[in-house]
């Protein structure tokens, strides 16, 4: 059997809202691409407003790599380029014809083919973005050669979706999709499972991969965590990573020919009526899952868990990554004298509240920042949700200051903006980490480009 | 509420930029944010956060020093009254105390939180609650017939060049209400050390010395019991006497994670080190001490838990915590033992390793940079 890595740093949010283990489908008409969701991707578009496109169309590429290209999820109509500040693309929307024609990337045996060939396709197919790679946490370089591959095959976000479910019935293009991943390293593939959760015998009986399963509260389900305890990453080295619902679509387009993007989403959070699961394909709208679902009317809407998530309209898109879409009310509120409440539905990672008192405890979180930005005085608090041997507070500040050289040093290249969510959810002076991360990264890739 | 919060809406235009009275906003924010926690909702990066927030953590410390407040006051009373060789009801010996202390304490917030708020309208800031507890600190270490007008001087000076000189709460270096009581060590002496000044208006007959005065003259034979060192009942600074009241504020602060264990656990045990060392040796009656005496005696107790803590100013890894507590303890021990000049050696200890804090924060941190470029180096290999 596999060896359990134990995680004690970290902390468990536990929230109302655990989506039911039930998998409805959803109809969605409407479907959408969105460019911001690929770090450091400027996208150049082969569509226009009106176009017909079939499943595995492309609709955009990267100017930067031009080899990367990304495809329509769906088939159907271009309706509309929706364009931010300064003409910035944030979504290509497509009107599902409910029809799923595909276009055909032809079929062979997985053992006949060579990496160059599988790169060559799933760049083709617009399966190629679903591959990730550390640093950075952009799109994997199709030239590079990582040192190893990592699945993750859990999550250990607040509500986070039961992976197990998402995998089900899909086991077949589960393992095609591990193969096909093991071809692409000299290295190994880690089937990264929960030693408590997982019990899908997709994950435990999986072949060609290396399992290990890792145990303890957020963030055990971190892909960072994963790599720093299997394989660290170094300077220079490179690591590719993924999660379940990419490896089936790889599978599936080795095994059929055609770029299949279904997803199973979760749709999660207090503020939900039914929280379940749905079987739709990538970049769904939410509104048929929503709609008359809500309870309340001043919600927030996110595509993703409410660490990392993404705020989204009420008629908004899942992201590309994003697994589940979380409902939770807005706190825009005054709350009298509530710094001195003793707050028994408040939640804290320090001991300040009395809800400390139930540890079981679930909540319903708003999302009021419960009080102004501060300088950062509570120190040596972050490290208590940090599992990692890195200074968080000192990387801050090496980003803020923008010392590239510090920011190698202290581990940049072994962290991901996600993992300082925790770090920014127990701040006592609400600095806002993970975009000071996020910056950080992007500083230290432009560097190195 | 819904009127209070209805009138502070109609007063806000006035504060904000190009209001009639903009350059009351900082002033006008503090006393918002202090009855109503800000509707402001999470922007970038999570989405939920903590209800944990600056002034919660400064309440809770707060909280924490009200016990050893309190008996102060009472001893205060009840030393004076000691001294006059009366012995009068609770209540009389209580209120004598408060009654001493009231007045150092509205002036030390006064002058304290009137140069924040000044201090965070010209940096366009809101007034971070750091005061909050320094205002209470500052009374607790110095004795209770302190001239107030030196109390005045005293924290503007703390606060202006302990703290906003470097930028404000969180960018100091040393602890501001350490900076007050040093200030006033050094520049009226008079009034803050000897035997004379640590009971209140103290009878001329009565000996006045604390523990630590008797220790460093020889005087052995005069020292109270370890019982009354330990509940309290010795002159000295108003809130260091009573070293279970501390222990109570000490508890608070580790249950609720608002002080790191690291600092307050390394300073007993570098006190206890050092105690021992000296009881080894044994040249004189001082180093035969028992070690507990130290624990016990003077500001040792209360510089552990209340002021050694200071996140700020404090080491701030994990491991560089466990030096500098360490070191703070085994200092504040040496300095007492050695130096003829400074009974007390706890404000200076802490002060020197505030000082050096970051030094040591240094090494911590390089030694992780260097284990990650060896094993970069293993790897290239």
């Amino acid at each position: 059997m596999s060896t359990d890595y134990i995680i004690s740093k970290g902390i468990d949010i536990r929230l109302l809202g655990d989506a039911d283990k039930t998998i409805v489908d959803l109809n969605a008409k409407r479907f959408a691409i969105k460019p911001t969701d690929f770090v450091g991707c400027f996208p150049k578009m082969l569509v226009k407003e009106g176009d017909e496109v079939k499943v595995g169309s492309p609709l955009f590429y990267d100017k930067y790599r031009e080899e990367v290209k990304f495809t329509a999820p769906v088939s159907g109509r271009v309706t509309s380029l929706v364009r931010g500040a300064k003409r910035k693309l944030l979504e290509i929307i497509i009107e599902s014809d409910g029809k799923g024609e595909s276009v055909d990337f032809g079929k062979k045996s997985i053992d006949s083919l060579s990496r160059e060939e599988i790169i060559g396709k799933m760049l083709e197919s617009g399966v190629w973005p679903m591959v990730k790679q550390r640093p950075f946490s952009v799109i994997a370089d199709p030239k590079a050669k990582p040192k190893s591959i990592f699945v993750n095959a859990f999550s250990s976000v607040p509500l986070a979706p039961d992976y197990d479910l998402l995998v089900e019935g899909r086991g077949e293009a589960f393992q095609a999709g591990i193969d096909i991943l093991a071809k692409l390293t000299t290295g190994k593939v880690h089937l990264n499972i929960s030693g408590k959760k997982t019990s899908s015998k997709v994950f435990l009986d999986a072949k060609n991969a290396q399992i290990n399963s890792f145990s303890g509260p957020h963030p055990a389900g971190n892909t960072s965590v994963h790599i720093s305890r299997l394989d660290p990453i170094n300077k220079g080295e490179t690591i590719w990573y993924t999660h379940v619902q990419e490896v089936v679509a790889i599978g599936k387009l080795f095994l059929n020919g055609k770029a299949d993007f279904k997803r199973i989403y979760a749709l999660t959070g207090s503020e939900v009526t039914n929280p379940k699961y749905y079987r739709s394909y990538l970049g769904a709208c939410i509104t048929n899952m929503t709609s008359g679902n809500i309870k309340g009317s001043n919600n927030r809407f996110i595509s993703g868990n409410v660490l990392t998530g993404e705020k989204i309209y009420k008629d908004g898109f899942l992201g590309y990554y994003d697994y589940q879409a979380t409902v939770i009310p807005e706190g825009d509120y005054h709350e009298f004298l509530g710094w001195i409440l003793p707050g028994l539905n408040k939640f804290s990672a320090s001991g300040t509240f009395l809800s400390k008192l139930f540890k079981n405890k679930k909540y319903r979180l708003d999302t009021n920042l419960h009080g102004g930005h501060r300088a950062l005085v509570m120190t040596g608090k972050y490290e208590k949700v940090f599992p990692f041997d890195i200074y968080p507070m000192q990387l801050l500040k090496a980003i803020i200051v923008e010392d590239i050289e510090l920011m190698e040093n202290l581990g940049i290249y072994e962290i991901d903006a996600e993992d300082f969510a925790l770090c920014e959810v127990i701040d006592t002076s609400k600095t806002e980490m993970q975009k000071i991360l996020s910056e950080g990264l992007d500083l230290m890739r432009k560097e190195m480009s | 509420m819904k009127a209070l919060r209805n009138f502070l809406d109609k007063q806000k235009p006035q504060f904000e930029k190009g209001g009639k009275l903009e350059k009351l906003h900082s002033m006008f924010d503090s006393f918002e944010t202090l009855l109503f926690v800000p509707d402001k909702v999470t922007f970038a990066g999570a989405h939920i956060r903590d209800a944990i927030d600056m002034k919660r953590t400064m309440i809770t410390v707060f909280v924490s020093l009200i016990p050893a407040l309190l008996f102060g006051m009472w001893n205060v009373g009840y030393q004076h009254f000691l001294s006059l060789g009366q012995s009068p009801d609770f209540w009389t010996m209580f209120f004598y105390g408060f009654f001493k202390l009231l007045p150092i304490i509205i002036v030390t917030y006064g002058v304290g939180l009137g140069l924040e708020i000044v201090f965070a309208q010209i940096r366009n800031h809101e007034v971070n609650e750091g005061f909050f507890v320094s205002g209470l600190l500052i009374p607790m270490i110095v004795p209770a017939d302190i001239p107030l007008w030196q109390v005045a001087i005293a924290v503007a000076f703390a606060v202006v060049f302990g703290k906003e000189v470097f930028g404000g709460t969180g960018m100091n270096i040393v602890n501001p209400a350490l900076v007050a009581r040093a200030f006033l060590f050094f520049a009226y002496p008079g009034n803050i050390s000897g035997d004379k000044v640590w009971i209140s208006d103290k009878a001329d007959a009565f000996s006045g010395a604390t523990p630590l005065g008797n220790a460093l003259v020889g005087n052995f034979d005069n020292m109270p019991s370890v019982y009354d060192m330990f509940m309290g009942f010795i002159p000295g600074s108003v809130g260091e006497t009573s070293t279970l009241m501390i222990l109570i504020g000490a508890i608070i602060l580790l249950i609720t994670g608002i002080a790191n264990w690291r600092v307050m656990v390394s300073v007993f045990v570098g006190g206890t080190v050092m105690g021992l060392l000296f009881n080894l040796w044994g040249a004189n009656d001082y180093m035969n001490l028992p070690f507990y005496y130290h624990l016990i005696m003077g500001g040792f107790a209360f510089g552990a838990v209340f002021m050694a803590t200071d996140p700020v100013t404090a080491a701030q890894t994990s491991k560089g915590m466990y030096y500098y507590g360490f070191l703070v303890g085994m200092i504040a021990v040496l300095i007492r033992v050695f130096n003829p000049a400074y009974p007390e050696g706890m404000m200076l200890a802490i002060l020197l390793m505030n000082v050096f804090a970051p030094l040591i924060d240094h090494y911590v941190v390089e030694s992780n940079i260097k284990k990650r470029l060896k094993r970069l180096k293993a790897v290239s290999n």
